[in-house]
């Protein structure tokens, strides 16, 4: 796992451009570490975070690193309250807060299984960094993946991209040779992306399924893969206060009791460990 | 999530003090504890508990912290109930989970740890799940919070996490809160022996198991309660005050005669978040538990009320906080009356906050920024 300083990074942005309904924010960040896929950061504007709409926001917000090149990261985001708002409003040059590398991200299927990407509206976002992964060799650095994994033999991961309109179904344009599904039709598969999914399964259910999304498809994610017996991997959403187990206000239910915390335990969690996926995003937006 | 499922009133959101103990004449060597803060009173050039409150308004405004902590060749070190910390800079508990941040951070939070000491979260006799989430909602310039006090209790708390606690490079004070004097007795009981607790901090905000009133709302009961756990602990007892009453200086001064060595204060106050309502619906409470507890800047200028009056009252020393985001707002706290400041909510936003506090009142004192002899006291106002 690649940790974060504790002390804040002050990144510049270098470029923030459009793609359909969303961003995509890319900062230098020369002194960072290399992410794992998966991991998320903490950011804030480092001029006006605060004093917007009811005085908000006042905390940093958690982001899915999307793409990390070069020194350079890239985020993805979609303006959905006063926070992403200011962020997807920076200009280059602007300068913001991050703290991360946080949090653990997804781990590589074993041998003899492929890996199945489900991805769902803005949750797309860790999903991209981690086809990058499995379609580079190890020793690129950007995650670290057992030697056995890395063989050329390995099959390139299979990609599942569900999304309510064509403006958001535009991303899709990030990702190499993906399965598109949009609620109305308008591209690719009319329907939901998990429908993408089980079709996938019956084709060959020796697959670990990597899903990030709205809590409902991560909903009808977990259960698919619990009744195909397959192993699945969720990046969750909860709203967080600090990212590093401090505030303890990213707690979902643990299947055998208990909570667990989004930020030190996840967000990427084994799927088993959930009885279900609920909504708890909302609040820090 | 169910309406009724969320209730309310839950017991994180703060903690309530109280009043009244009669025995303000006794000294600290007549508690018979032995405990090691034999000098607070001194520090504080305040002549002793017997005082009026009123003869104590005019004291020279410099006459308290800055000679014990606050000269260049004394370095930052602060005497703090006999331990000797760093700098005055500690988090408050719930704020900061040392474990989880070595998790997070690696070996540059033991390198780099952003506080002079480390307070515990709230620990329990008896594991607590917390509270159904959400737990968190953003407030202007702030955060209500509504987490109901999740930890593995203090049989584990003991065996598992004291060990890690052990290794941080700096002093541990270790919260607890129970349901009863006789809870809270076990605890600080239990708390005691292990040298790894420097010093122990009570949560008072916790309902009381007869009278359904909270322990620190009462102050015939947090009286008792300070009262029946001093006995029981030679380590420093800090009682942690709650901004929700009317009568703040009253529950400081309660804690003090029952034998209290220090007060730290302010927890989060009583709030309430409601959801966005839905196109013509009626409003319902966002957080889990139904209300939570603010923190943050929005809570700044009461902190800054309310430790300015406890620190005229009582002669033991102040652990003042809330909204602290930079070494001024600490600077205004310890020139109120504070002895030692916490960082809360910003530690959030800043993980390495509280150094970066430290080291800006250093550079204060070093620029001559808090000889501040020329402006009135806040005490004396």
């Amino acid at each position: 796992m690649s940790h974060a300083s504790l002390r804040r990074r002050l990144l510049t942005v270098t470029a923030n451009h459009g793609l359909g309904a969303y961003v995509v924010l890319r900062m230098a960040d020369p002194d960072g570490p290399a992410p794992d896929a998966g991991q998320f950061t903490m950011l804030a504007a480092a001029e006006h975070w605060g004093g917007g709409e009811d005085e908000r926001p006042y905390l940093a917000r958690a982001f899915s690193v999307a793409r990390f090149q070069d020194g350079e990261t890239q985020y993805l985001l979609e303006d959905v309250g006063p926070a992403s708002r200011r962020l997807c409003e920076l200009g280059t040059g602007e300068r913001v807060w991050a703290l991360g590398p946080l949090g653990r991200g997804f781990t590589p299927p074993p041998a003899g299984r492929r890996a199945l990407l489900v991805g769902g509206g803005i949750g797309i976002a860790p999903l991209l960094i981690w086809q990058d992964a499995l379609r580079t060799p190890a020793a690129n650095g950007a995650v670290q993946l057992d030697c056995r994994d890395a063989s050329d033999d390995r099959p390139r991961p299979t990609v599942l991209l569900g999304f309510r309109d064509q403006e958001r179904a535009r991303s899709a344009t990030l990702f190499a040779d993906p399965q598109v599904a949009v609620d109305d039709g308008s591209v690719g598969h009319r329907g939901f992306v998990t429908e993408l999914l089980e079709a996938e399964l019956r084709r060959d259910p020796r697959a670990v399924v990597y899903a990030c999304g709205p809590a409902a498809m991560l909903e009808a994610v977990r259960a698919i893969c619990e009744r195909e017996h397959v192993p699945a991997q969720l990046a969750l959403e909860a709203g967080m206060a600090c990212g590093f187990g401090a505030c303890y206000g990213c707690a979902v239910p643990r299947r055998r009791g208990g909570y667990l915390r989004v930020c030190i335990d996840g967000p990427v969690i084994d799927a088993a460990e959930l009885s279900h996926v609920e909504e708890y995003a909302g609040a820090l937006e | 999530m169910s309406a009724a499922g969320r209730g309310y009133g839950h017991p994180d959101d703060d903690h309530r003090s109280q009043h009244g103990r009669p025995d303000a004449g006794q000294s600290a060597a007549g508690r018979g504890h032995g405990h090691p803060d034999d000098d607070h009173r001194s520090q504080h050039g305040r002549p002793d508990a017997g005082q009026s409150a009123a003869g104590r308004g005019h004291g020279h405004p410099d006459d308290d912290h800055r000679s014990q902590h606050g000269r260049p060749d004394a370095g930052q070190s602060t005497s703090f109930c006999g331990l000797e910390l760093a700098h005055p800079i500690i988090n408050g508990s719930g704020t900061f989970d040392a474990i989880a941040a070595r998790r997070a951070f690696g070996a540059e939070l033991d390198a780099a740890f952003p506080f002079a000491a480390f307070v515990s979260k709230t620990i329990t006799l008896r594991p607590r799940a917390g509270n159904p989430p959400p737990r968190l909602w953003e407030a202007p310039a702030g955060l209500i919070n509504s987490i109901g006090l999740p930890n593995k209790g203090l049989e584990r708390y003991i065996a598992e996490d004291l060990p890690e606690l052990a290794r941080l490079p700096v002093p541990l004070i270790t919260n607890v809160m129970g349901a009863s004097a006789a809870e809270l007795v076990e605890l600080v009981t239990a708390c005691d022996e292990p040298s790894q607790i420097a010093a122990i901090e009570l949560n008072v905000s916790c309902p009381n198991v007869q009278t359904g009133l909270d322990i620190g709302s009462d102050p015939r009961l947090l009286g008792e309660v300070v009262d029946a756990v001093r006995a029981h602990t030679v380590k420093p007892l800090i009682v942690k005050l709650t901004p929700n009453t009317d009568d703040v200086a009253g529950c400081a001064a309660a804690a003090e005669q029952a034998g209290a060595d220090a007060v730290s204060l302010i927890n989060t106050l009583r709030a309430l978040a409601l959801a966005p309502r839905a196109d013509g619906g009626r409003s319902r409470r966002w957080l889990g538990a139904g209300t939570g507890g603010l923190s943050g800047p929005a809570i700044r200028a009461i902190a800054l009320a309310q430790v300015a009056i406890v620190a005229e009252h009582v002669a033991i020393p102040v652990i003042g906080m809330g909204g602290v985001q930079n070494a001024g707002h600490a600077r205004d706290l310890l020139d109120a009356g504070a002895k030692l400041v916490a960082v809360g909510t910003e530690s959030f936003r800043n993980p390495a906050v509280g150094a970066e506090i430290a080291q800006g009142l250093c550079a204060d004192r070093d620029s001559g920024q808090t000889d501040r002899a020329a402006y009135p006291s806040l005490r004396s106002n």
